[in-house]
């Protein structure tokens, strides 16, 4: 009885894990090279092992790929099957990819994410703007590798790191950039010399804080605005009304109005910014001491005049 | 014509000044930035960070030339505090101010080359200046270098709590200066104190 429950456990073991291993096995042909800072394969010419370097470009990180959302997919989902076949078609460079909105367009699944608002504002953007349809989903997000950001509860640091490295891959990477532009990336630091505080600026608050315009219905905004239209006025953020509230905390700020109400300071324990974070309490207590004291001054002050003009 | 007492040596003449003008500019921008307002800015906010941070550079170097000074002077010997009977004389200190005052009554304790501050501006001086100030100064540049501040303090964001005791202490001292400003119309005549601190000659009562 024990051996058949154990062989049971087994069987429903190895069909549950059973998709997940022939995709590993899948995808482990292409990992093997496109994995790989180097890759082997057997010269049919010269009958040797040649080493090569795997172009960058075409590199994948297997450990990121393994964490990202798009993890349970076969390489062939996406890439043509033809690929399968070493050395690969000269013309599988021609392939089509997908964009976003292909796979999540009209999916109710999806219907949070607002992927055709998305893809509206995109094409609204400088990027695809200038670029046209040389601009894609993946100039930005490494398919390979993306993962949620701002819809995750982790430190928000980590959310603004996430969000920068995407606009730093081609902002300061100038074989990336070089792909749409025949000029080299300007120097981050350089063209936001005016910023104060730069460092402290860039840990803590994303790119597209300042660089997109804010839409209601779409968490991440994609609308990337000419660098003109960018906030450059400090009290946009650091003020109660902080546009922060709206872009990079807003989904916190929701999360918390949902559960236990608003404060403030507590959304932002994170990050502090002068003006944004008033505390409620402290503000009428200090202003209640305050009047309270020149209360007492101005009797005591009338106090002296009259009494002492008397005598 | 009351006597006269030399009591404010040039070089406390002089931190004095730069100490109230510092902190003027603090307190204005200070506020301005707690409040900030695109719509209704008192500074505006660069230039209100901008003069913080400065007159914040120059109050604290101001502070320690003034602890140097006093080292090698006599007038650290208006801050100690001996704190037998120190209730006492308080409460005699705080009866003048209440009630003596309308009453023409002398001082309980009037100035003296030996000691020209009352036990209640005593007790005052020594915790602004040796409690406030530095939490002020300690907090101030904390947040100079927030790099340095601990993220996280029992789930409370670390800045946060820093920059609310800077908030706090800052509060405090201004309560403090409106104090000192109205106690100061209650020399000789109304602006005898005025006048001293800017000549050195204290006007006995």
């Amino acid at each position: 009885m024990k051996k058949l429950k154990r062989s049971l456990f087994l069987s429903v073991f190895c069909l549950a894990i059973l998709p997940y291993s022939l995709l590993a096995q899948q995808n482990e042909k292409c990992l093997s090279c496109h994995g790989e800072v180097f890759y082997q394969y057997e010269n049919e010419w010269t009958g040797q092992m040649d080493k090569r370097p795997m172009n960058p470009f075409y590199h994948v990180d297997s450990t990121k790929m393994h964490l990202s959302v798009h993890k349970s997919f076969a390489c062939i989902d996406c890439h043509s099957p033809e690929y399968e076949t070493f050395p690969h078609s000269g013309e599988l460079r021609m392939e089509e990819k997908y964009a976003c909105i292909d796979c999540h367009g009209g999916d109710d699944d999806y219907a949070k994410y607002n992927f055709e608002g998305i893809e509206a504002e995109f094409q609204e953007s400088v990027h695809y703007k200038a670029n046209d349809e040389k601009f894609n989903c993946w100039m930005c997000h490494d398919p390979h590798g993306y993962q949620l950001a701002l819809r995750e509860n982790g430190p928000i640091k980590d959310v603004v790191s996430l969000s920068n490295d995407m606009c730093l891959s081609c902002h300061a990477n100038k074989f990336q950039y070089g792909l749409l532009s025949d000029d080299d990336p300007k120097a981050i630091e350089d063209i936001h010399a005016w910023l104060p505080n730069q460092r402290n600026h860039f840990n803590k608050v994303r790119c597209i804080d300042c660089h997109t315009k804010v839409q209601d219905d779409i968490l991440v905004s994609h609308k990337i605005l000419p660098k003109a239209e960018a906030l450059r006025s400090c009290v946009d953020c650091h003020s109660a009304n902080s546009v922060l509230m709206e872009s990079l905390y807003a989904h916190r700020v929701e999360e918390s109005r949902a559960q236990s109400g608003f404060f403030n300071a507590t959304i932002l324990n994170e990050g502090y910014m002068i003006g944004a974070n008033r505390n409620k309490t402290l503000n009428v207590v200090s202003i209640v001491l305050f009047g309270l004291m020149i209360f007492g001054l101005m009797i005591h002050f009338i106090l002296r005049l009259i009494l002492l003009k008397k005598k | 014509m009351s006597a006269k007492l030399y009591l404010y040596p040039l070089w406390l003449r002089v931190w004095h000044a730069f100490n109230a003008l510092f902190f003027l500019v603090l307190l204005i921008t200070g506020i301005s930035m707690q409040y900030s307002s695109p719509d209704l800015p008192i500074v505006p906010f660069e230039l209100a960070v901008a003069s913080h941070n400065i007159a914040g550079i120059g109050i604290v170097i101001a502070y320690v030339l003034f602890l140097l000074a006093m080292m090698f002077s006599p007038n650290k010997k208006h801050y100690k505090i001996q704190f037998k009977g120190l209730i006492g004389r308080l409460t005699k200190q705080i009866q003048y101010y209440v009630f003596g005052v309308f009453k023409k009554q002398e001082p309980p304790f009037p100035t003296t080359e030996a000691m020209k501050f009352n036990p209640l501006q005593q007790v005052t001086y020594v915790a602004v200046l040796f409690v406030l100030f530095p939490i002020l100064a300690i907090t101030g540049i904390a947040l100079f270098f927030p790099e340095l501040i601990v993220n996280n303090v029992f789930g409370v964001g670390g800045t946060l709590l820093t920059a609310l005791l800077h908030a706090s202490a800052g509060f405090v001292v201004s309560m403090f200066l409106f104090i000192h400003l109205y106690f100061a119309t209650m020399g000789a005549t109304f602006t005898s104190n005025f006048k001293s601190i800017v000549s050195g000659f204290h006007e006995a009562h």
